[in-house]
């Protein structure tokens, strides 16, 4: 495959790099596979990029963006590897398993390819209203929590709870379509395009000016990429923090847990919320709340993001979360706290291969909350 | 030995710098019982303000003599000490020191030898003290004006300020125009504005100014005198009416001088596997930037497609005698690879390079904006060039790709570094100037007095003294047309008190001194055919005491018994 590295230098202002390796210093995945994008920058710059269409480990990058936050000279390494893997995308050069998921999302709208119609069944017996009739509050559910079991008790207990703070809310129901987060960073970006052209009327439709979703990555792209306006949008621990600020949440129970957070990438690294979560938490009665040491902008990636929820990666034998979930056990909690669906799928299938299931509990923070409703 | 000295000693902890090494407490102990000792005293840092009252009171309290200090050398505070006992009332010629830090526990490990070494230097100064006259002060008058050697950048602004000042200056330049090597610039960074909207004005300024007078085609002959009295024997011609008269030699006496000479241009054939002088496509930084001044940016008639900018050369180089950095040229290659690639924007421009450099303010936003023109940077340092048909291929490892090039271009720009200019020895010995190891003009101290030089009254300024980018060197004018200025100002400058003194009932005229003396201070006196010492002139040194077959010269501060109850107390 031919690649035009001018037109990427160009592109992706790669002439920008200075090669101090901050980027390939602070990815969380270079310690476990080749990807080194400081050196794709510089094969690029130089003319000397290797034909990509067999380099496995562009499919590694979780798409943390922790080389964008940190590069002195603000050359978003990361856009690069998403602009590679979209010259891929186009050759059709992707995993098997990338194009399910973009398969399932066109067209099914969600990466599990499951029926459209059952995209609500996860509200059953909630009485929630229709978004479309109108709404202060789009709530977006997210393709994981509307349809993967294990997420489902999230989005039933934040619909519980914006009922009872008298929240004016609603879904778009079976109406709701994938967020493409991910699909533009594995480098859809056709795809990506279609989903805003048809996201974005509909959101406005609803004439909410506020948006909530479950998921930090859905979060991400639509305050940042899809260009709403006259809708602010919010993850659902900055609306739950307010909520509680203003004594709109009522605890009952208590929970008797030691509990820690992980900072997911979309939410802390990207978005610098950091605060809201751990307010929930520290909130809720009987926690008591520890820290782990690779926290908010150190947080360490769950390998989850950037399509790595479809693809396991050039390096199996090592996952980050099994480290995360050993920090987690070290500081002595006993639940793992997340605020990503994402993050609690990988972080938990970590506990479960490495035998903590005794030692340690992941769970989202609205479960917790739900607990001590 | 005076009657009954009463002397003070005062022993300095220096922090950690001698207290650590030396037992000062010993010492201190030690030294209150040598004969003529009235106190001995130790403190953590005597050039303090506590230290220095503490001499004061003493002096006036217990009614002393004579001071002794044994502390860091007496190049560091002599001058500090000396002051503190005049003000207590004793003469400044009456304090002495002891070298107990650079001479004694900075040398030594062992913490006993040190402290014995300290207490018979301390005898030995105590020894001497006994013996120690009064000195007398002396001022001289200063001759307004400032002799400025060099009329580029450097020696424009540094003559401007003082005939601002309103003293005369006089500019020696040895060409027949001013500007020297900025004069040959194009644009400057970071701004990029063209040389020629500044520099004409400033040289303009210069040369109708009322208080300055240069001399074209120049050289200085011969340098009398001392600080505020410097004698500057000039040949040269004057500007009049647009055209050099030459003149005799004339004599300028001024106050100060400043060294202004500039720099050489490193000579790439001196690293022949650039073929520089073989490839027509192979240029310096200087001879691009005429290029971009002219705006004729072909090379054999054609604009160039590929072009490589090669830094460091002449520079960081240990082998060609120029292992430091000319600290310009990253910051020149920056400038020019932009410039081009922003006049020939389908060319290819990427510059090699070990490492960059471009410090300073606004200087690495320069670089930012030249790789975010285009420039391509990539790291190695080009190892020779060679005909590849007829264009030339740059041989040079990517040290980031670990893989060797052949890199094909159409113009090589080499960024040659700065050298110590050679025409210069004259002037150098002329005024007695050391050179660092790099060839360039020593400074007194690198980081305290950056523009003075060994020789009270010489000043530097400029790439004289070492490269700098022309920022730098005209602050660096300005601060030696300050410093010169001191002295202009003041009116009078400090003469050295501890002078030879010749005896007129001893000495045999035998003329040994006035031979012997560097600045000629001694003279035989033609009607009482005795020498005589100029004490203005003389500095102390004692070679001319040292001489004296009669022992007829004695100089103060040092005379004989002095020297021999020192010898004494170290002996017994």
């Amino acid at each position: 495959m031919q690649v035009d590295t001018l037109e990427l230098s160009q592109k992706f202002n790669l002439y920008g790099c200075i090669q101090c390796g901050k980027c390939a210093g602070g990815c969380p995945v270079s310690i476990k596979t080749s990807l080194d994008v400081r050196f794709l920058i510089y094969e690029a710059l130089t003319g000397c990029l290797p034909d990509p269409t067999h380099m496995e480990e562009l499919w590694d990058c979780t798409c943390c963006f922790t080389c964008v936050e940190r590069c002195p000279k603000d050359v978003k390494p990361a856009e690069f590897i998403i602009g590679l893997r979209s010259l891929l995308v186009e050759n059709g050069n992707i995993p098997r398993t990338v194009t399910d998921a973009l398969q399932g999302i066109f067209r099914q709208g969600n990466p599990l390819g499951l029926a459209r119609e059952q995209r609500a069944a996860w509200a059953e017996g909630l009485d929630i209203k229709a978004a479309q009739e109108g709404v202060d509050w789009l709530y977006f559910v997210g393709c994981t929590p509307a349809y993967d079991q294990r997420i489902q008790p999230i989005p039933r207990a934040l619909a519980r709870v914006f009922q009872a703070a008298g929240l004016n809310f609603g879904t778009l129901g079976i109406e709701e379509t994938c967020c493409g987060n991910e699909v533009r960073r594995v480098g859809e970006q056709g795809l990506f395009e279609m989903l805003v052209e048809e996201g974005k009327p509909l959101f406005e439709s609803t004439h909410a000016r506020q948006m909530v979703t479950t998921s930090p990555h859905c979060f991400n792209t639509f305050k940042k990429e899809y260009g709403l306006s006259g809708i602010e949008v919010s993850h659902y621990t900055q609306v739950m923090a307010k909520l509680l600020d203003e004594g709109k949440v009522k605890f009952g129970g208590r929970v008797e847990k030691k509990v820690t957070y992980h900072d997911p990438c979309f939410l802390g690294k990207q978005n610098h919320i950091f605060d809201e979560p751990r307010a929930i938490l520290q909130a809720i009665p009987g926690v008591k709340f520890v820290e782990m040491d690779r926290i908010r902008e150190r947080s360490l990636c769950c390998e989850g993001g950037g399509g790595r929820m479809w693809v396991e990666g050039t390096n199996i034998e090592e996952r980050l979360a099994f480290q995360r979930v050993q920090e987690a056990v070290e500081t002595g909690a006993q639940v793992l706290a997340v605020a990503c669906p994402f993050c609690l799928l990988t972080l938990e299938d970590a506990v479960k291969v490495k035998g903590l299931e005794d030692k340690l509990r992941v769970m989202d923070i609205m479960e917790l909350v739900n607990m001590a409703l | 030995m005076t009657s009954q000295p009463r002397i003070g000693v005062y022993i300095c902890h220096c922090g950690f710098n001698i207290a650590g090494t030396v037992d000062v407490d010993q010492v201190t102990e030690y030294a209150s019982k040598l004969p003529g000792v009235a106190v001995a005293r130790h403190y953590t840092y005597m050039c303090s303000e506590p230290g220095q009252t503490l001499i004061k009171q003493d002096c006036e309290e217990q009614k002393l003599k004579q001071v002794v200090v044994a502390s860091c050398s007496p190049r560091m505070h002599e001058p500090t000490f000396r002051k503190a006992a005049q003000e207590g009332g004793v003469n400044p010629g009456r304090v002495e020191m002891a070298n107990i830090r650079e001479q004694c526990s900075w040398v030594h490990k062992d913490s006993h030898d040190a402290t014995e070494k300290a207490k018979a230097l301390v005898a030995s100064a105590v020894a001497k003290a006994a013996y120690l006259e009064a000195l007398e002060e002396r001022e001289v008058g200063v001759t307004p004006g400032v002799v400025i050697i060099g009329g580029g950048v450097s020696g424009l602004v540094a003559a401007l300020d003082v005939a601002d000042a309103g003293y005369p200056a006089y500019i020696v330049e040895k060409s027949d125009h001013l500007g020297g090597h900025v004069a040959d610039l194009n644009r400057t960074f970071p701004e990029l504005e063209p040389v020629a909207d500044w520099l004409p004005f400033v040289i303009e300024r210069a040369q109708s100014h009322p208080n300055i007078t240069v001399y074209f085609n120049a050289h200085v002959i011969k340098v009398d005198g001392y600080v505020g009295n410097f004698q500057v024997q000039v040949a040269g011609c004057r500007m009049q009416d647009a055209a050099l008269l030459p003149l005799a030699s004339c004599v300028l006496r001024v106050g100060a001088m400043i060294v202004a000479t500039g720099y050489d241009v490193f000579d790439p054939r001196r690293k022949p596997e650039f073929g520089y002088g073989r490839y027509p496509q192979v240029m310096t930084t200087l001879e691009m930037e005429r290029k971009l001044a002219q705006g004729d940016l072909t090379v054999n008639g054609k604009a160039p497609k590929d072009i490589v900018f090669i830094k460091c050369v002449g520079s960081r180089d240990v082998q060609l005698g120029n292992p430091y950095c000319s600290r310009v040229c990253c910051m020149v290659s920056a400038k020019q690879a932009r410039l081009l690639k922003e006049q020939l924007p389908d060319s290819r421009v990427t510059v090699f390079y070990i490492d960059v450099r471009t410090f300073g303010k606004r200087g690495e936003e320069f670089y930012d904006e030249a790789r975010n023109a285009g420039v391509l940077y990539r790291r190695g340092n080009a190892a020779e060039i060679y005909r590849k048909g007829d264009r030339v291929a740059v041989r040079v490892e990517d040290t980031f790709l670990r893989r060797t090039l052949e890199h094909e271009a159409d113009l090589v720009v080499l960024a040659v570094g700065m050298e110590a200019r050679e025409d210069v020895t004259d002037i150098a010995e002329l005024l007695k100037l050391p050179r660092s190891a790099d060839g360039f003009f020593l400074e007194a101290h690198p980081k305290l007095r950056p523009v003075d030089t060994a020789v009270d009254g010489v000043f530097l300024a400029g790439c004289c003294q070492g490269p700098k980018d022309i920022t730098d060197t005209i602050t660096q004018a300005k601060a030696a047309a300050s410093s010169s200025l001191i002295p202009l100002i003041r009116g009078t400058v400090p003469v050295e008190s501890a002078t030879a003194v010749s005896d007129p009932e001893l000495c045999a005229a035998c003329g040994m001194c006035v031979e012997v003396c560097p600045f000629g201070a001694p003279s035989i006196d033609p009607v009482w055919n005795v020498s005589v010492v100029n004490a203005v002139l003389c500095k102390g040194c004692g070679t001319c005491a040292a001489m004296c077959p009669s022992k007829a010269i004695r100089l103060q501060h040092y005379t004989p018994e002095q020297i021999l109850a020192q010898v004494d107390a170290l002996v017994w």
